[in-house]
């Protein structure tokens, strides 16, 4: 799908970034922890989150993210909008809750970022 | 051997605000030097992981960017207090990070295995009540 179908599965508006809605996405994650999405995300993606900090930009910006979804009806402040421009970043904000969000985009075709998950044997596997 | 480029950022002990400028500018310079792909964004996510490192448990410290014909490295060096237990601290999910660090999305105990990962040589050191020196290089091909 694009982004462009993000915003309509989501119902969304769109903060940043109106002319490049028609960049194709396949992969998505969500997360609130800046930290897990360093560690494991490897891939040009789209990141799903409630959190409206400048370190979401900064993250997004480090990895080369494609969109910010901001879920709950969550807009984030104009100074964090505007770095996220610079970067050339599209910015999203849906009503619907984070987990909400990912049910309609995942029901649509969109699908997790792969992420190696190993655990010990004592474990379970 | 003299890097090519050279540039130091000093970074303050719990200034969050900026946390990630350094790093920011650092792959905006890589860029400019040509570090493209794969290489550039290893970099990056090292580099502002060891950056917030520096504001979230450091007493404060700099973050040198060194690049040569070969290879980019980072060497990041605080003034303390120092890890008392490496091995720890090397172990994902440990963390010792505050609140503060933590309601801004950080401190899950990923930071170093995050940037050991990320490096293809990394080497830390550290000393309680000196500081702690991480030096990582990444190899262009």
């Amino acid at each position: 799908m694009t982004i462009a179908d993000m915003v309509r599965i989501l119902n969304a508006k769109v903060l940043i970034g109106a002319d490049k809605l028609d960049t194709p996405v396949y992969t998505a994650c969500c997360s609130d922890l800046m930290s897990d999405v360093l560690a494991f995300v490897d891939e040009k993606t789209v990141l799903i989150t409630g959190l409206t900090n400048p370190h979401v930009v900064r993250t997004s910006e480090m990895l080369d993210l494609k969109c910010l979804v901001f879920a709950r009806g969550k807009i984030p402040a104009a100074d964090i909008l505007e770095s996220a421009d610079e970067q050339g970043l599209v910015v999203i904000a849906t009503k619907l809750t984070a987990f909400s969000a990912c049910g309609v985009l995942y029901e649509n075709g969109l699908r997790g970022v792969p992420v190696p998950v190993e655990w010990d044997s004592k474990e379970g596997d | 051997m003299e890097p090519l480029f050279k540039t130091v950022y000093q970074v303050a002990r719990a200034d969050y605000t900026s946390a990630g400028h350094a790093s920011a500018d650092i792959k905006r310079k890589l860029k400019q030097l040509g570090v493209g792909g794969d290489v550039l964004r290893r970099v990056a996510v090292a580099s502002y992981e060891v950056e917030l490192n520096l504001v979230i448990h450091s007493l404060g410290g700099e973050l040198e960017l060194n690049v040569f014909p070969d290879a980019v490295q980072l060497v990041s060096a605080d003034v303390g207090p120092g890890i008392p237990d490496l091995a720890m601290a090397m172990k994902e999910g440990y963390s010792t990070a505050n609140d503060e660090a933590r309601s801004l999305g950080f401190g899950a105990g990923m930071g170093l295995p995050n940037m050991k990962r990320n490096a293809d040589e990394f080497n830390i050191e550290s000393t309680v009540g000196v500081g702690t020196t991480i030096t990582m290089r990444f190899h262009l091909a």
